[in-house]
């Protein structure tokens, strides 16, 4: 008898989800769709505001990653003013995304991945948290919880607050860097570097045991889009866009922001308000593509930085191309956090960092603007429209997580085809679901974080609507 | 010989106090150390008693009394603070912001507002009115400056401080009761009015409803402690 699964919130994700299946009559999967059920409209609500404040009002759609929205923001603001920030407000503002790329990704993948990973897809839920990582594995949890801490840290040193720092605005960052917080950021990175060996060292041999999940969970021939440095090599703030297909063949190369528009489209799917960013040459959803961690890793060449130069070099040989497993973003985090530490101890440790010098100022001088910055979660897109006195008239975002839709989507669908079988439900089967989506590390609405045990009930149905089976928690 | 000083004698709070006769309550509150929380006042500007965060009450009288405009008598009884005041000075503010939209996390006085500052002082934590979410516009015309009616509390600082300090009197109020909105000159936009851009109103506003072009909280202080001096320095002419 054919019937529809829901699970509704997925757990361990930041902002709320919904996943429904639908089986035939043999129980197979036929059908799976992934749907974020809030809107928020900050594209609606900032019509009319003064186009500067736009960084801290759009940054306020995120508590976990402020700073992407911040830097994505404050350069369609510069666009609209059509300068260019001085040096040294660049280079603290890369070093501020940096920061907040590690404590994403600490959480992401200590907070709401490694529950699955150490205890296992089929542990006891009541365990399956950071607190059974934590007994499980107090190494491994510490190790996490510091290099959250090393991120958040930094950002207050350098912006003031932890969550919706202030100090990055159109034009630069408000004040320049005192050598005192310099030196105390120097003095967090030896930690740093432990931690992250720690967690590097473990995963590698915890790896193999998900050979099954790495199979099946949103594996397939995809694009992938990230920003790239002028040489090729990592880079989530000032640099270019590039596309590559499946075979690692470049499609698009130095795009600019401003130039995006051009090439991709979104689409809208009834059972979602999230959309579907496509590539237009190849339509929806065959455009469909893939950015964050892995797709960052599939489209450089390096990463710049000596120690994640090694791991990106072994990583690389998973595959012969692009790294087509969505499991394989776990890895790609922590080398993105080993390249994050490496490239804020180069960062700091230039003198040219303390310059005064970190503001430029002017009117609008255009009515339009875009900026670019890598999200932790992929590549984040903000685009303006002012009239003459500044004020907006229209904004869309494009969220990284909504680029990945396509992929979740499929993900959902192929790992419930392998794992969901029959008309009874069991948690690990369907916890798998949710761990496919958790790879992407999704921040749904862009909104809030929320860990841990969200209340979660799963009900099959029947198809007239008769109830099967049920299974709830928290 | 000067003229002699007609004092007066009056109790604030229990404290014995003096004042000259045309003082107010407020000012001779302040005085003495008494602190008396507004809004609309402001040293230097005529008073207005339009906020009425300053209301006291006046031993044998019913009636509430806003200090600012309150002369100074011989023998009064003051009282400035109050289970009764407390009710009514939160009330007065819980309709401030369920008047407008007052959105401090992206307001660009977050931090430095005086509303802000006046709603923690008076232990104010949650609006138990519903908000009225009104759709208002922010004039951005001007070249330096500008003007967001979401944040205003129709204080008339800046209508005073243009009007009796730089003599220009560009602000004023339109409309009556809730459709009351500041305009410059005849509801024009700022930009085309006849403004001299001295910035006077900018500093005074107690809000984010006055402020300059892409400066954030702590990016623009206001020093609205300048008005005695400007004050002062006329007078000595």
């Amino acid at each position: 008898m054919s019937q529809t699964i829901t699970i509704d919130p997925v757990t361990r994700l930041e902002g709320h989800g919904k996943i429904t299946l639908k089986t035939n009559d043999q129980g197979e999967v036929t059908e799976a769709y992934f749907s974020v059920t809030q809107v928020r409209g900050f594209e609606k609500f900032c019509e009319g505001r003064p186009y500067y404040e736009m960084p801290s009002l759009m940054a306020r759609i995120c508590g976990i990653c402020p700073v992407s929205h911040l830097i994505a923001s404050a350069k369609a603001c510069e666009a609209i003013m059509s300068i260019e920030i001085p040096p040294t407000a660049a280079k603290l503002r890369r070093a501020l995304n940096l920061a907040q790329t590690i404590q994403s990704h600490a959480l992401s993948f200590f907070y709401l991945a490694s529950p699955d990973l150490l205890l296992g897809m089929d542990a006891d839920p009541a365990q399956r948290n950071i607190f059974g990582v934590a007994s499980a594995n107090p190494e491994l949890g510490r190790a996490g919880i510091g290099l959250r801490r090393f991120g958040q840290h930094m950002i207050e040193l350098l912006g003031r607050k932890r969550i919706h720092p202030g100090w990055v605005v159109p034009g630069g960052v408000t004040e320049p860097l005192d050598p005192a917080k310099r030196d105390e950021i120097l003095g967090l990175i030896p930690e740093a570097y432990a931690n992250i060996k720690l967690a590097l060292d473990w995963y590698k041999r915890i790896a193999d045991r998900f050979r099954d999940e790495a199979e099946s969970f949103a594996n397939f021939p995809g694009a992938f889009l990230g920003m790239v440095a002028d040489d090729g090599g990592l880079e989530f703030t000032d640099g270019k866009l590039r596309l590559i297909d499946a075979k690692g063949k470049i499609l698009l190369d130095k795009l600019r922001a401003a130039q995006f528009e051009k090439h991709f489209g979104e689409a809208v799917e009834p059972f979602s308000y999230m959309k579907f960013p496509y590539y237009k040459p190849l339509g929806y959803p065959e455009g469909s593509y893939r950015v964050g961690p892995l797709a960052r890793l599939n489209i450089v060449s390096h990463a710049g930085t000596p120690l994640a130069d090694v791991e990106l070099k072994e990583f690389k040989q998973k595959a012969n191309g692009p790294v087509l497993g969505s499991f394989y973003y776990h890895h790609a985090r922590l080398i993105d956090i080993l390249h994050g530490i490496e490239m804020i101890e180069r960062i700091f440790g230039d003198p040219t960092i303390l310059d005064k010098h970190v503001r430029a100022t002017a009117g609008v001088n255009r009515l339009e603007g875009s900026g670019v910055a890598e999200a932790p979660r992929g590549t984040l897109m903000h685009h303006y429209k002012v009239d003459e006195n500044g004020q907006m008239v229209w904004a869309n975002l494009i969220i990284a997580t909504g680029q990945n839709n396509n992929a979740m989507n499929r993900g959902v669908l192929q790992t419930a085809q392998r794992y969901v079988k029959g008309d009874k439900l069991e948690d690990g089967m369907l916890n798998r679901v949710e761990a496919v989506i958790r790879t992407f590390d999704p921040c749904l609405s862009c909104s809030t974080h929320a860990y841990g045990q969200m209340p979660l009930s799963i009900k099959l149905l029947a198809p007239d609507g008769t109830k099967l089976d049920e299974l709830r928690r928290g | 010989m000067s003229a002699p000083v007609d004092v007066k004698t009056l109790v604030i709070d229990g404290v014995n106090v003096s004042g000259s006769a045309g003082q107010t309550v407020l000012e001779v509150a302040r005085e003495n150390n008494i602190s008396i929380p507004t809004l609309c006042h402001l040293d230097g500007l005529s008073e207005v008693g339009a906020c009425r965060m300053c209301l006291v009450e006046v031993k044998n009288s019913p009636k509430l009394f806003p200090s600012c405009v309150l002369k100074v008598e011989e023998g009064m009884e003051v009282t400035t603070a109050s289970d009764r005041l407390k009710h009514y000075r939160q009330t007065i503010l819980e309709l401030f912001f369920a008047e407008r939209n007052h959105i401090c996390s992206v307001c660009v006085a977050n931090g430095h507002c005086e509303l802000q500052s006046t709603a923690q002082s008076q232990g104010l934590t949650h609006v138990r009115l519903p908000y009225r979410n009104p759709k208002l516009d922010v004039d951005a015309s001007h070249e330096r400056f500008v003007l967001d009616h979401n944040r205003c509390i129709l204080c008339t600082r800046c209508v005073r401080v243009c009007a009796e300090i730089e003599g220009a009197h560009v602000w004023d109020i339109m409309g009556r009761g809730i459709d009351s909105m500041l305009i410059a000159d005849l509801h024009q936009p700022w930009g085309e009015s006849s403004c001299t851009r001295c910035g006077k109103c900018v500093q005074v506003c107690p809000t984010g409803a006055l402020s300059e072009k892409s400066k954030f909280g702590a990016e623009h202080p206001k020093h609205p402690e300048f008005l005695p001096y400007l004050n002062m320095m006329r007078e000595g002419q």
